[in-house]
């Protein structure tokens, strides 16, 4: 290996090292490789993939669209839509699991989740990265080891916890265990490592500013791009939860998902019924994505955004 | 940076005015101080404490639980030892589900994997409308389980469902998706491939560009064609990521709850619980059978398999990769 790679580059010198030698490496061509435009196989082996990727959702669109009886008879959907969509949209909206109570129950979480885990995970990300205090290191080790930690098994207790609390059936049982994640403590500790100089905070410092008034005025604003990034994640894991909703909110007061379990439990031979619900609930999320996908697959791309 | 203001000009002029000044700037440097050591605690707090209540604490208390005989309604009885464990492993239930969770999670992660890798591949050329593919492989990602549940549950039906209809008309017979053991394995898994193939393939991409170019001219001087280099340059070289992506999909695979739960509407794993996995059961003995000692005792076992699963993977992703690439042979001189 004649120079480190990238990532390396990143592990052992942060963020913004990484990108300069990547930019570095761009101008000196050492990407040559791809320089030259792929032949049309790639282009047909990518088509395919992307067409495997959206016909289950087209799949679902038709059928929303469709009565009972044509999916009974024909169970290859015909690829023209049919024009029943308002209609079965109705019939969602007016069944008796409170499809609209859903929505607003799903947004309500996903926006409070959001705003939260980046508020308190940009927080806790200038201390990891910038402050310098005692047991820092052990801290955000212990930090990143509970990223790997199956907390989903721990359901039954924090069931119990939950009752005394008298919070079954109540949205801040799924807000308040999802208000700061491990995860967006260490994606925002590696990114304000290299994208806030210390330069800046020792300025504000001398300037007379508090801790909190240095983060607040120099911190978050450094820490945006990572941070719009963490909320899109947040929402999306958010919007798209079952397991811990499912037990703790119960039919009267669902989410989104929960939701489409009821659905699918209750009216299961109107299929047209149930599709319609999932295309109601999968169009949000579709809407985000048109606006914001491309920070999605940035955000994906500049790190282990998994854990 | 605390402030180092205490100037000297304060001291000399006794005025009251001067001393009253002295005496805040002292407080203030005092606060300051504080403000200082304090902070870091208070800012990384709320994670901990949360961590701590709803991660640690039931994790942990899951253990207590277990050895007791416990009701939903009714609460904590008698303290029974490590009969909800016997009981629970003496049950063929039990030992389906282990079967049926280790099934899924090999018939969703290899093969996930692979495609990844081959997808990631195909995008880590120089193509035209690079972000618009990027994109599109990410779409099933943003769609619930739950709904890719429902989705590919009426897919893969028994009777009059797409794929049964297209394998009909290829002149094959129809698949008991559902009804069958393998089938129904195949199919949860399908669904959990949909969702995160694209996923793990842009984070393959990522990592395959960043592999400097200059190994791949030098196996272009060896002589090795397209195929020879992804297998000795991309593969060695993408080994931390591909070790990543193979823990979290352990930790996350093993606990599928979503898609086995919607794959019918009745949500018990099918008749013969031949799609039941563990974290569906934990599911039915602590919600529908009202028992939480045994549900615990469940949820401990499942975590312990975890352990193991995720052991097991380190070893072997460890010695696969120990063999030819040229980084661990570097390693390896290294601790020589």
């Amino acid at each position: 290996m004649s120079a480190p790679s990238v990532a390396s580059i990143e592990q052992f010198a942060g963020k913004g090292a990484a990108r300069a030698a990547q930019r570095k490496r761009n101008r000196a061509g050492l990407n040559a490789g791809s320089q030259r435009r792929p032949r049309w196989v790639t282009y047909v082996l990518l088509a395919a993939v992307l067409v495997i990727s959206f016909y289950p959702l087209y799949y679902s669109f038709l059928l929303a669209s469709s009565t009972a009886d044509d999916i009974a008879r024909h169970p290859i959907p015909s690829l023209i839509p049919g024009g029943h969509l308002m209609e079965n949209f109705h019939r969602v909206l007016d069944a008796d699991i409170g499809f609209w109570k859903a929505v607003s129950n799903s947004v309500l979480v996903a926006v409070i989740t959001s705003v939260s885990v980046v508020l308190f995970s940009t927080l806790a990300g200038f201390a990891f990265a910038k402050l310098r205090f005692r047991g820092r290191g052990p801290l955000l080790v212990f930090v990143i080891a509970t990223t790997a930690v199956p907390t989903q098994l721990g359901v039954v207790p924090l069931f119990l916890v939950m009752k005394q609390l008298g919070w079954i059936g109540q949205l801040q049982a799924v807000i308040v265990p999802g208000l700061v994640t491990a995860f967006g403590v260490f994606w925002m500790t590696q990114y304000l490592e290299a994208a806030l100089p210390y330069e800046l905070i020792e300025a504000a410092r001398v300037d007379g500013a508090s801790m909190f008034r240095t983060f607040w005025s120099i911190a978050l604003p450094a820490a945006r791009p990572a941070a719009t990034m963490l909320a899109l994640f947040t929402f999306v894991a958010s919007w798209t939860n079952f397991f811990w909703p499912f037990i703790v909110l119960g039919s009267s007061n669902p989410t989104l998902p929960v939701a489409l379990q009821l659905l699918q439990a209750t009216f299961f031979k109107d299929m047209s019924l149930i599709m319609a619900g999932v295309v109601l609930s999968v169009i949000p999320l579709l809407l985000l994505f048109v606006v914001a996908g491309r920070q999605l697959v940035a955000g994906i791309m500049q790190g282990a955004i998994k854990g | 940076m605390t402030s180092t203001q205490t100037s000297p000009e304060a001291e000399p002029t006794a005025g009251d005015e001067r001393q009253r000044q002295t005496r805040r700037v002292g407080f203030t440097q005092t606060l300051g101080r504080w403000d200082v050591k304090v902070s870091p605690y208070l800012y990384i707090s709320p994670f901990f404490i949360l961590f701590l209540v709803t991660g640690l604490f039931p994790l942990l208390y899951t253990a207590y639980v277990s050895v007791f005989k416990w009701d939903l309604l009714l609460g904590k009885g008698d303290f029974v030892g490590f009969e909800n464990f016997s009981t629970v492993l003496q049950a063929p239930v039990f030992w389906k589900a282990v079967r049926n969770t280790v099934s899924i999670f090999l018939l969703s992660s290899v093969p996930q994997v692979i495609l990844a890798l081959v997808i990631a591949a195909l995008l880590d050329a120089n193509l035209r409308a690079r972000t618009f593919w990027r994109m599109g492989v990410l779409v099933p990602y943003v769609v619930a389980p739950v709904a890719v549940g429902v989705i590919f549950s009426r897919m893969f039906a028994d009777q009059s469902g797409i794929i049964n209809q297209v394998l009909q008309n290829i002149g094959l017979n129809p698949i008991g998706w559902h009804s069958e053991v393998l089938p129904s394995h195949l199919a949860i898994a399908t669904m959990v491939n949909f969702r995160w193939t694209g996923y793990n393939a842009l984070i393959f991409l990522a990592a395959m560009q960043a592999i400097p170019r200059d190994l791949y001219e030098a196996a272009l001087i060896d002589g090795a064609n397209r195929f020879r280099q992804f297998f000795s340059v991309t593969i060695p070289m993408l080994r931390p990521t591909i070790i990543f992506v193979i823990i979290t999909s352990t930790i996350g695979g093993l606990q599928i709850f979503d898609e086995p739960r919607m794959f019918d509407q009745y949500g018990r794993g099918g008749a013969d619980q031949q799609y039941l996995t563990l974290t569906n059961y934990v599911y039915q003995l602590g919600w529908t059978n009202r028992n939480f000692g045994r549900a615990a005792a469940v949820a401990w076992l499942l975590f312990v398999l975890i352990l193991v699963i995720g052991i097991v993977n380190y070893l072997i992703t460890r010695r696969i990769s120990s063999d030819k690439s040229a980084v661990s042979k570097k390693r390896k001189k290294v601790r020589a």
